[in-house]
């Protein structure tokens, strides 16, 4: 059975060509004549549009061509046909029925060229081919030579001028050309003649290009829906096809009865409109055909293209059983492999297990315990949902009840499989969109948990760029063996914590981690020795007992030595933190605000540890430590200290608020002076403006001039705020801590807050649209100065005064619509550069090619490094070898 | 941080100098030289079939052909072109070099990796006689970090230029170099860049001068002066006298003397206005109509102000700045690059433009691909956001691959496509599929959009190795 299955039939290629009309009558179940689709009592009409004969869509009825159901063996529907009384062009293909009558001759068909034109041009078309070149523009060339004929080389015909009257129909030197002459025309050219016309003998003749009869699509395609009312409401395609019908009924009784020129020709247009609705309801130059309702109807062109398109919603995107969505949430005690699945979904979501002689007991028991009762309510018990029995063929599916679960454990067969619950320990895919990384969809442990949302560790939060303000996210099971072990192997999050896109690692601590470990490092801070017990409880801490100094009589731990029980004893590693005050001249190992980090043997010797020792983007000692000890040591190296960060800041206690933004009057007075200053720097430079005395800047006019410098001004007064307001700042508050450490927030956040806001932009320039010449009506028109162009010399603990708001509000709404316009921009642009790239790999040989095969480079980035691998961009760390060669390591 | 200079360039100054060597110590990978490619290509060529080698070889020569041709044009054009000052390798570099190579025997090193360890050794003495030790760790490194095979590069690269897109900024912001110049950055010019536009929305030069000139200020300012674009407005003023239906310029001396221009010059220029006379009387130009006419006059009157007396078309304005260690740099608003570098004193090898169509007309295919590594990287390092050079290359490498610069999208890479599947797939559906059943077109679903589209396994990863296990024959029992 299995075997069977998995040898399975594999799609080679696919070849394009058009139908002939002998290969659509070949094709067809029966002809279709009757514009009805059912009689009064319900039953559909022969050689109607909803004939047995061109498939079925009501369950349980055989179709009268193949016999077979609709459901279980799949009638497949089948083309039916219509005779068109008239031929019509193919809308779609217009353009080349253009191009064929251009270039050749009405009278004998052949090419407009001249023998020794043709020769060439068949010589350069081989060797195009042969190169691979591509060779629409030389096929153009060729259409451009024969426009420019005037005579047939041939049977010395004149050449009319053809012109295309969009959208179907054809004039040759103004006179119109019906399309039976257009056939005639086309079949006349020989096949010799076809590929300089870009046609290829083999799939396509230019006649076929001009609609004699017209497939039917079979029921499947265009089914009826019942209504509740139990009227039947059809298909856009089927209202489509009868007008079709009816009006090639009419167009050939009326020629069959020998009605005037006038009304066949008309009848005649008719029929060409309808099928070219038919085809494209939105052809351009002709109104669309519209539902009874007035909305235009969706037509073949209309079900495959764009976004909502066969294609791009059904083809390249599939829905998928076995899913799952809900709200995430944060779940600290968790670690970054596992995620946490609601109990009601995992109740309901099953992995298939096959059942073999070696755990057939294990599935009865899986049938059964689910309904066995336990002493714990909370425990969640796996069951099975169906067993699934294969025999002669025959797939049956038994659901699991209750009642039922005793006596299909009892006759479970091997050979059949169970359709089992969720269990702990499954290994499944999450999801958030856009997923515009392959870190989007990374796999998860499954640990069933109470109530509904999904429940996963913080510092997965950066790869899916994913916050708790009710984001929802998808889960996928895996179903396979093969897929697990790849998905286990490839997707796991600790084999996604290095980023491919420049290499380091996007899994680290963020916020409170930060906080945290800056808490414990910082300062040589001493804890006392039964709060570092408490500490290390958190990570199940079971090494050697610690160096402890007493000091009141009191036993302590410095708070670097508990940080060091995370590290491995063999990591050596020097950096900066992100506390480093970029100080002009460094002292990089003594530096006196303890930014430069040692660790020594495994030992924190010095420095902070912050956004640059364990954050996510940055972290130094996570990166070292995945590349010397591999990603099961960085999973273990992120859950611990996450943890050890979480205990410590929990301890210590940790907290911001408004008086974090305070600062002393004298301060404030300072403040206010800079800005005072600031002004009349301002409304000097617009008086030195107005007077003329201002010098331009080269290239500049004198608005631009002014509104430069007082752009520098503002910017500088901005500054010299946060500045004061920083140095009263110190270390010991919170807000800085979190600033400086890289956990949240920044300082210009905290100046604008308690300093100056500064000055507002739109566009990049201050404040200039409202009202005429002047933005608010509070401010005399014309007005240059610096609070009447948007200058918010508040700081938002002291409040903006209304003009300030409104600026501030602009300023604003232009990041919101700034950030709505960017997210779909760039959302094309990812879009274009996946599909121009997406077939580009490295193949055996280390060449990286194209689909068809073209070298796009004869080894990967020029050195062959995978950028995941490399550190930071470059393919070995040379300063390490060299100095471990030193040590002789 | 890379430096501003083209490697194109360096490497057509190589081509002329027959593959002599020039090493700069801080070379980054991008800026490869020929001979790292030639190596490349040798070590490939043990591993290619033969078919392979038809298809390398043909691609190789249309390069060198492109190359030729406009090394020819350049040189024709100006033959005193003076080379830049070959950096002589020191003998005690080309010692270590030379052990290395004998260390390395057959395997190979990245050059700029062979040039790292060379620094450090010339840093370090001691490390000398280790040289054996480093070189072995260093390519056990190597190895361990090659990418391996079968790996979806392509769409590694796409996602990590796509995704800190939506961190970028829409605005345009000054120059980071020169406050004065307004140049599109952030998320526009990055889809400027992967357009392929013709135009650049803000085209800018940096205009790198030679030795004797980059020192001088009043030498820098001369070529400037060739550069911007002056028209007759700037310099003089033009009076329509009505009455006797005359047009009268009178230059103004300080404007002139300051950009350089003399009244012949003015009166050359005006010249090439038709059907009018143009003399020169007491300083001023009396211009004349041929056929007296009110209308004409005013005609002439508009075409004089905006007459080109000097400069290159597309300079709009000029910034002259000393950098440090560089001496006088010229950064231009507008960009013209085949005429700015016929312009004597400026530096042809240096000077750039980010204008990548222009650089592929004037410099070549592997300039164009440069260029475009250049400014991307740049576009995005100047937002803070950290993207590997790697899949810039690659982007890059995919739109010149074939000799001519291709956009990504409908009318470049995406709409020449092989697939037809993935064409339709991607944009304008209905006109792929017709015109593929015109053309016969097969499909032979090598790519990931077609086979997800059939539902088959992707070539790709581990969709690309087929593995079956084969079953033995139960042993014993």
């Amino acid at each position: 059975m299995e075997r069977a299955r998995s040898v399975t039939k594999k799609i080679g290629k696919i070849e394009f060509s058009l139908l002939s009309p002998n290969e659509i009558r070949k094709m067809s179940a029966t002809k279709v004549i009757t514009a009805d689709t059912y009689d009064d009592d319900g039953f559909p009409i022969a050689m109607g549009l909803m004939d047995p004969r061109l498939g079925v869509i009501e369950p349980g009825l055989r179709c009268k061509t193949c016999g077979q159901r609709v459901g279980k063996d799949k009638c497949p529907g089948h083309f039916g046909h219509i005779d068109l009384a008239m031929p019509v062009i193919h809308v779609g293909l217009i353009k080349t029925i253009r191009n064929c009558l251009r270039s050749t001759c009405r009278e004998c068909g052949h090419l407009l060229l001249t023998d020794k034109q043709r020769e060439e041009y068949f010589k350069e078309l081989k060797r195009y081919n042969q190169e691979g070149r591509n060779t629409t523009y030389l096929l153009k060339q060729v259409i451009k030579d024969c426009v420019k004929a005037e005579k047939c080389t041939r049977c010395g015909r004149e050449v009319g001028k053809i012109e295309l009257d969009k959208p179907t129909s054809l004039r040759e030197n103004g006179k119109k050309l019906t399309p039976s002459e257009v056939r005639e025309w086309l079949e006349k050219i020989p096949d010799e003649a076809l590929p300089l016309l870009d046609i290829n003998k083999k799939s396509a003749r230019p006649e076929w290009m001009i609609l004699t009869v017209l497939p039917v699509p079979s029921v499947a395609v265009r089914p009826s829906v019942t209504l509740q009312s139990g009227e039947r409401s059809e298909d856009d395609l089927t209202h489509k096809l009868v007008d079709v019908i009816r009006i090639n009924q009419r167009l050939q009784e009326n020629r069959d009865a020998g009605a005037p020129q006038l009304i066949v020709e008309d009848l005649w247009e008719l029929l060409q409109y309808h099928i070219t609705t038919y085809l494209d309801n939105q052809t351009s130059g002709i109104p669309p055909a519209r539902h009874r309702s007035g909305r235009p109807l969706k037509t073949l062109a209309q079900r495959l293209k764009g976004k909502e398109g066969r294609f791009r919603s059904n083809l390249s995107g599939k829905r998928v059983n076995f899913s799952a969505r809900t709200v995430i949430s944060p779940d600290p005690n968790l670690s970054i492999n596992e995620l946490g699945v609601p109990i009601r979904m995992a109740e309901e979501l099953t992995v298939p297990v096959k059942v073999t002689s070696h755990n057939i007991d294990w599935c009865k028991q899986m049938i059964k315990q689910k309904y066995l009762g336990s002493d714990d309510h909370a425990e969640y018990i796996p069951g099975v949902n169906y067993v699934v029995r294969e025999t002669d063929g025959m797939r049956r599916r038994i659901k699991v009840t209750e009642k039922n679960a005793e006596d299909v454990a009892e006759k479970l067969e091997i050979g059949s499989s169970i359709e089992r619950q969720l269990m702990n320990g499954d290994i499944a895919l999450f999801n958030r969109q856009p997923s515009l990384h392959r870190m989007s969809m990374m796999a998860h442990r499954v640990k069933v948990v109470p109530d509904k949302t999904f429940r996963f560790n913080l510092c997965v939060c950066p790869p899916y760029n994913a916050d708790f303000d009710g984001d929802e996210m998808n889960l996928h099971l895996i179903q396979g063996e093969e897929a697990k072990a790849e998905a286990e192997i490839l997707m796991k999050v600790q084999e996604n914590i290095l980023s491919p896109r420049f290499g380091g690692a996007i899994i680290g601590g963020i916020h409170d981690h930060i906080s945290g470990c800056f808490l414990l490092t910082h300062k040589d801070r001493k804890i006392p020795l039964d709060d570092a017990s408490h500490i290390l409880a958190a990570i199940n801490y079971d090494g050697k007992n610690f160096k402890t100094f007493t000091e009141d009589g009191k036993k302590y731990i410095s708070g670097k030595d508990v940080f060091s029980t995370l590290l491995p004893k063999s990591l050596n590693l020097e950096y900066k933190a992100k506390a480093c005050f970029n100080c002009d001249t460094c002292q990089a190992p003594n530096c006196p605000h303890n930014a430069y980090v040692i660790v020594k043997n495994g030992v924190l010797k010095q420095g902070i540890i912050d956004e640059n020792g364990i954050g996510a983007f940055k972290g130094k000692i996570l990166d070292r430590i995945i590349r010397d000890h591999g990603m099961d040591a960085g999973r273990e190296f992120i859950d611990n200290f996450t943890k050890l960060a979480i205990a410590s800041i929990t301890l210590f206690g940790f907290t911001t608020s408004i008086d974090d933004e305070d600062i002393p009057d004298e301060a404030k007075k300072q403040i206010a002076e800079g800005i005072g200053k600031a002004l009349k720097k301002i409304s000097g430079l617009v008086k030195a403006y107005e007077a003329g005395e201002l010098e331009s800047l080269p290239g500049r006019s004198l608005e631009e001039t002014l509104e430069m410098e007082i752009m520098k001004v503002t910017g500088k007064t901005r500054d010299m705020a946060g500045e004061i307001a920083g140095s009263h700042l110190g270390m010991d508050n919170s807000a800085v801590m979190m600033a400086k450490s890289g956990a949240r927030g920044s300082m210009l956040n905290l100046s604008q807050m308690s300093g100056c806001v500064g000055q507002q932009a739109v566009r990049g320039e201050r404040i200039s649209r409202g009202y005429q010449y002047r933005t608010l009506p509070h401010f005399k028109r014309g007005d240059l100065g610096a609070s009447a162009k948007g200058f918010v010399a508040s700081c938002y603990k002291s409040g903006l005064s209304p003009t300030e708001y409104f600026f501030h509000s602009m300023g604003g709404r232009e990041g919101l619509v700034d950030t709505a316009v960017r997210t779909s921009r760039s959302g094309y642009m990812q879009r274009r550069l996946i599909n121009a790239l997406e077939d580009v790999k490295v193949e055996n040989d280390g060449t990286v090619r194209h689909a068809g095969g073209q070298i796009i480079q004869f080894i990967y980035g020029e050195d062959g490094i995978d950028p995941t691998r490399s550190m930071g961009g470059n393919a070995v760390d040379i300063d390490r070898i060299i100095s471990d060669v030193k040590e002789g390591v | 941080m890379p430096k501003k200079s083209v490697s194109a360039k360096d490497k057509k100054e190589e081509k002329k100098t027959k593959k002599q060597v020039t090493e700069k110590p801080d070379e980054s990978p991008i800026k490869k030289t020929p001979k790292s490619k030639i190596e490349k290509e040798e070590k490939k060529k043990s591993s290619e079939t033969s078919k392979k080698t038809v298809k390398k070889s043909v691609k190789k020569k249309e390069k060198k052909v492109k190359k030729k041709s406009t090394v020819e044009e350049i040189s024709e054009r100006k033959k005193e072109i003076v080379l830049p000052k070959k950096i002589e390798e020191s003998k005690e570099r080309r010692e270590i070099r030379s052990d290395i190579n004998k260390i390395l025997k057959d395997k190979s090193l990245s050059l700029y990796i062979i040039d790292d360890i060379i620094t450090r050794v010339t840093e370090d003495k001691k490390l000398k006689t280790k040289l054996k030790d480093i070189i072995s760790k260093t390519l056990a490194e190597y190895e361990k970090n090659f990418i391996d095979p079968a790996e979806a590069c392509g769409i590694i690269g796409a996602q990590s230029i796509g995704e800190p897109g939506t961190q970028m900024t829409m605005r345009t912001f000054h120059y980071a170099g020169v406050a004065e110049i307004n140049v599109t950055l952030g998320l526009p010019r990055l889809i400027e860049i992967v357009d392929a536009r013709s135009i650049p929305s803000t085209p800018m030069m940096n205009i790198y001068l030679l030795d004797e000139y980059k020192l001088s200020a009043d030498l820098a300012k001369d070529v400037a002066n060739q550069i911007e674009i002056t028209n007759l407005n700037d310099v003089a003023d033009i009076e329509a006298d009505l009455t006797n239906l005359t047009i009268l310029i009178k230059p103004d001396t300080k404007t002139m003397k300051r950009k350089g221009s003399k009244i012949d010059d003015l009166l050359e220029s005006i010249k090439k206005i038709k059907k009018i006379d143009a003399k020169i009387e007491k300083k001023k130009i009396k211009i004349t109509l041929d056929e007296p006419s009110y209308k004409k006059l005013l005609n002439v009157n508009e075409s004089l102000k905006d007459l080109k007396v000097k400069g290159i078309d597309g300079i709009k304005r000029i910034i002259i700045r000393k950098e440090p260690e560089e001496g006088y740099v010229i950064y231009s608003e507008g960009s013209n690059l085949d005429k700015v570098l016929e312009i004597e004193g400026v530096d042809p090898y240096r000077t750039t433009t980010n204008d990548i169509q222009a650089v592929g007309r004037v410099l070549g295919i592997e300039a164009a691909r440069n260029i475009i590594i250049q400014e991307a990287y740049n576009t995005l390092m100047e937002q803070g956001l950290n993207v590997d050079k790697r899949h810039i290359m690659l982007v890059s490498d995919v739109m010149t691959s074939n000799g001519t610069i291709k956009a990504i999208g409908r009318h470049g890479v995406s709409g020449e496509k092989s697939s037809v599947l993935s064409r339709a797939a991607f944009e304008i559906t209905v006109n792929h599929l017709l015109d593929a059943s015109r053309r016969g077109e097969l499909d032979t679903l090598g790519g990931v959009a077609e086979n997800i589209i059939v539902g088959q396994p992707v070539n790709l990863g581990t969709g690309a190795v087929e593995l079956v296990m084969k079953r033995s024959k139960k042993k014993g029992k």
